[in-house]
């Protein structure tokens, strides 16, 4: 492309806040990756390894796992109603795939999926998931307070911008976060305030650095508007237990501030002792509806159906006044509805086969294969970076990554330094150089200064991990003796 | 190898921490969590709830939509009272001709597109040989494509951030072809639809409400509602409706020197060709007039032409402003032009399907990073929809199985929708105070009123806008919908409303005679 002499926009006049953003899980390291990637497609044996592994994004799809037979099945029917007039259909289709995609197809306006829905989302897409949730919780779910979006992310920014005045509008966030927060509080001109995750506590909550940090901010005229949760958390895994739950509840309720409660990951817990357990249930079981404002973000593409690229998901709005909710709604109609492939998508992850249901054999084996795969290859990856010197991993208990510590050399920081690069940012590229492994460096979330990161998933295919752990640990080996101090 | 700037990480971390002097406090190391608060019932919360409409963002209370606003609320009301008590009201269903959707009007989807989309969301299919008696074996073949250029055959997966690349080189190839001008797949961003590019730019252009963006009035209200979300200031230029809503570049101007003596800065021109709410298709001479206006006055030229497939009358046909700029001479150094296009409208109608794209023309490479950044923040856009812009931009060949029953669809959906604006055009024309101009492209059309006096102080007794009035009015004797022309934006003291052309074919005689009806009683109340 040529260089342009006198741009209409020099760069120096776009919006401020759009430079000021960023989002490391497609920043620098990932950029880089593609263009090498690029180059061994052009001359392949230009590096020391055949492919690049992308290791930096919550893509599950995009390496081997496969979407649930019977998602896709309701999917393809609802795209092409006119399989369900053929005969040969029923040799292609299970029988409860079909009924299901009939029953959706009544929903929708014009029983179309071309058709603008409402700008909440099919009504009766909306029911079901309501439904699911109340299975789930225990506890009823309003239709009319949940709002489909083409993915959790839409969402996000929506609340953000609804709460966002000044720069003054501050929003808690863990530390370390996973950088929509971040980028989206950028783009809307609001203040991070961020809350530290104890790392030796496997990245516990807690609650006394909560209120120092929201009382540290009152003090410097930040007026502290919402307290995002990630649960189970992103980057770090962790899964809240009760009792910390109920804590962030009452906290939340008694300084007046928004749960922004992101549950994306509740489908991907992997250790017994822990379970997945909703803001709303918390919420319900001890308060009245008008006490706490929370709203809860769900999306299809996590879990073990991880469909990311159908962009699907919704936020359940609860405890929020009817003209307030009247003003998200008229936002979410400027945009006219999200797609309607995702929002079929989360009424089926809301509402899947059931015990003696047709799919409900092949169903349950699918979802279990892959999240028992995610449990083994999450333990296997954390003893990996265990058995590393100058390494320490927390177990990932839930969602998709780990987030091991690099206790890096003062040499390597100095290197770091003199190559204008953060330590973990210059050891995530040479790892790249070195093995084409992809991961984010922790400084793209956050983390306590001085201490450095790494994020990686647990997502590669279960046949090739050994291959990367031993990579891994000679590359690892190998920048260690060069940078000993 | 590009520099990884510490600066940049190290703004990236202040931006967390409020004061990089501060020492931490160590989490505590308690077993059991502090327990900080007395129960519940003790304490009563600082607010209850703490979010009320006053301390909300004001741009988000200042934005409006009428096109899913209080009338369609109202209507959805109406519609709910029909199924619980039929016969409540003078009408038996709602007819919504208030939004540019037509497959909730019966309009059916191109059967091509739809057999491809089945196979993309489940490919299995491709592997079983009933399949073969299911699908046409062309639908089979470009699914097939379009798996090959998706990583892992697997469309569950997030995308590249502008869009899968392979869907966005057939994209290029589909505005060459149109062009005759070569497209750069690099230069489109796939998007949930044209919305969301729309919003990225506006975001990235506008800094301050010192930043103005001219609109045409009457305007497809994204626009106010965006440039309001974001802060800026929406410059206004008339289109002239005694000439079949043409554009001016007399009014440009003038608009443009009247804000920027006000102290506005005005970064961009949007131009909806065709028009909405308007309907008018832009002659070539007056889309070099805009081009040259852009590039002599700096502004980017922002111009939707999601209707581009949709043009009634022989005598005009559409011309992407990239494709004048281009046989102007003017190149990447001379403007900056963003085409945005959708898969919602043309014969195609895939509203749902939330599909689109924008093409970037005349931007530096640092400016189309800040742009790739901030769409990579949410990942990239639904793969349906990515897949779909591929196919309207590269539809069914001659020669191809499918091509002849493609070029039915598309033509009895054409056909029929330049049937259905000419008969509503006629019809509005015939009521009395009515005028309407002529929709040559687009879905809509938008009558003047001239409301008489009366109305005028009813609507005002009842504080609604004299059009807002008429709408509801309307609505509640014959149940159909259409959207006031404040909603839009007007000259001062004219009324309008856009209606749909979109309703099924044979409902439009009905509607007419009902809207007619309604008309004739309304003008007899408030006559002078």
């Amino acid at each position: 492309m040529s260089f342009i002499k006198t741009p209409a926009v020099p760069v120096e006049s776009i919006n401020p806040k759009v430079k000021d953003c960023e989002y490391a899980v497609r920043g620098e390291i990932f950029n880089h990756a593609q263009r090498l990637q690029e180059e061994l497609e052009k001359n392949p044996g230009s590096r020391p390894f055949d492919e690049i592994i992308y290791y930096n994004l919550g893509n599950p799809q995009a390496l081997g796992q496969k979407p649930i037979t019977f998602f896709r099945q309701v999917l393809a029917l609802c795209e092409y109603p006119a399989l369900l007039d053929s005969d040969e259909t029923h040799k292609l289709f299970s029988s409860d795939a079909i009924s299901r995609a009939k029953k959706i197809l009544s929903t929708l306006t014009g029983k179309s999926t071309g058709a603008y829905s409402h700008s909440k989302g099919v009504k009766g897409l909306r029911e079901m998931i309501a439904d699911g949730i109340a299975l789930r919780d225990g506890y009823p779910a309003n239709p009319e307070d949940i709002f489909l979006t083409d993915g959790a992310s839409a969402a996000v920014h929506m609340i953000l911008q609804l709460l966002i005045r000044s720069e003054n509008d501050g929003i808690l966030c863990p530390i370390p976060q996973y950088p929509l927060y971040s980028a989206a509080i950028t783009l809307h001109g609001g203040t991070l305030v961020p809350y530290y995750l104890s790392e030796a506590n496997n990245w516990g909550l807690e609650v006394f650095e909560l209120k120092g940090r929201l009382d540290w901010a009152r003090e410097n005229g930040i007026s502290v508007k919402a307290m995002v949760v990630i649960n189970p958390g992103n980057p770090t895994g962790q899964v809240l237990s009760e009792s910390n739950q109920q804590e962030i509840v009452e906290l939340c309720r008694k300084e007046g501030l928004v749960l922004l409660a992101d549950e994306v990951y509740q489908d991907n817990v992997y250790v017994k002792d822990k379970k997945f357990i909703s803001f709303k249930r918390i919420i319900r079981s001890g308060y009245r509806e008008d006490e706490i404002s929370m709203v809860s973000f769900q999306s299809i593409s996590k879990g073990y159906y991880g469909e990311c690229g159908k962009r699907g998901g919704y936020m359940e709005l609860c405890g929020f006044r009817e003209d307030v909710k009247d003003q998200i709604y008229k936002v979410a109609s400027v945009n006219l509805c999200s797609n309607t492939s995702g929002q079929i998508l989360a009424s089926l992850i809301m509402n899947p086969p059931k015990p003696g249901e047709e799919s409900h054999k092949l169903f349950f084996s699918e979802k279990e294969a892959i999240l028992s795969s995610l449990g083994r290859r999450a333990k296997a990856l954390e003893d990996a970076f265990n058995s590393m010197e100058g390494v320490s991993c927390q177990k990932a208990e839930g969602a998709m990554y780990l987030f091991p510590r690099i206790k890096l050399p003062n040499k390597a920081i100095e290197a770091a330094k003199k190559a204008s690069m953060v330590p973990d940012a210059f050891y995530a590229l040479r790892l790249l150089d070195a093995t084409g492994l992809v991961l984010v460096p922790g400084s793209g979330f956050g983390q306590v200064p001085g201490t450095w990161h790494v994020r990686t998933t647990i997502l590669p295919d279960e046949s090739k991990i050994p291959a990367i752990v031993s990579r891994l640990k000679a590359f690892h080996e190998s920048f260690m003796s060069e940078f000993q101090d | 190898m590009r520099r990884f700037v510490a600066e940049k990480a190290k703004r990236a971390l202040s931006s967390y921490l409020l004061s990089s002097s501060r020492s931490l406090p160590s989490p505590s190391l308690t077993s059991s969590p502090l327990k900080f608060y007395s129960t519940a019932a003790a304490m009563a919360s600082k607010l209850n709830p703490p979010v009320t409409v006053d301390t909300l963002n004001p741009k988000v209370l200042k934005c409006e939509y009428a096109v899913r606003g209080e009338i369609v609320t109202h209507a959805q009301r109406l519609q709910e009272e029909l199924q619980t008590q039929p016969g409540s009201h003078p009408f038996d269903e709602i007819l919504y001709c208030n939004i540019g959707n037509p497959q909730s009007l019966a309009q059916q989807p191109i059967t091509f597109f739809r057999e491809v989309l089945a196979l993309t969301d489940h490919p299995a299919l491709l592997d079983k040989s009933e399949s073969a008696a299911l699908f046409s074996s062309d639908s089979i073949e470009r699914a097939w494509q379009i798996l090959d250029v998706i990583p892992g055959r697997a469309t569950g997966a997030y995308s590249h951030s502008q869009g899968v690349k392979g869907l966005r080189d057939a994209i290029a190839a589909g505005i060459a072809a149109r062009d005759g001008f070569p497209s750069n797949p690099d230069d489109i961003f796939l998007t949930d639809g044209a919305s969301p590019a729309v919003h990225m730019m506006m975001q990235l252009l506008i800094r301050t409400e010192n930043d103005g963006i001219l609109c045409p009035i009457p305007q497809y209200p994204l626009y106010s509602a965006s440039i309001a979300l974001h802060g800026g200031s929406l410059v206004p230029y008339y289109l002239d409706e005694g000439t079949g809503w043409g554009l001016e570049i007399s009014e440009l101007k003038k608009q443009l020197e009247e804000a920027r003596s006000k102290g506005i800065t005005v970064r961009a021109l949007v131009v909806i060709n065709p028009g909405n709410p308007t309907g008018q298709v832009l002659a070539e001479e007056n889309q070099r007039q805009i081009v040259e206006f852009c590039k002599k006055e700096g502004l980017v030229l922002l111009a939707d032409e999601v209707y581009q497939e949709n043009i009634y009358v022989d005598d005009k046909s559409f011309n992407s402003f990239k494709k004048i700029a281009r046989s102007m001479g003017y190149g990447e150094d001379d403007l900056a032009v963003v085409s945005f296009q959708s898969v919602s409208k043309g014969y195609y109608g895939e509203c749902g399907k939330r599909g689109g794209y924008m093409e970037i023309t005349g931007f530096s490479a640092d400016v189309r990073e800040q742009i790739y950044k901030v769409a990579s923040v949410n990942l990239c856009s639904n793969i349906s929809g990515q897949i779909l812009a591929s196919l309207v931009m590269n539809p069914p060949k001659v020669g191809d199985e499918s091509y002849e029953s493609y070029m039915a669809e598309k033509d009895g959906i054409l056909q029929s929708l330049a049937r259905r604006a000419q008969a509503l055009e006629e019809a509005f024309n015939s009521m009395e105070g009515v005028t309407c101009n002529k929709a040559e492209g687009a879905m809509y059309l938008f009558p003047r009123i001239h409301l008489p006096q009366k109305a005028i102080d009813a609507a005002k007794a009842v504080n609604k806008a004299p059009d807002a009035f008429y709408a509801q009015r309307l609505l509640e004797a014959t149940g159909i919908v259409v959207v006031p022309g404040s909603g839009f934006g007007q000259v001062p003291g004219t009324w309008h409303f856009r209606c749909t052309i979109l309703p099924q074919e044979d409902k439009i005689p009905g509607i007419i005679s009902h809207f007619k009806a309604f008309h004739e009683s309304f003008m007899s109340e408030y006559r002078d």
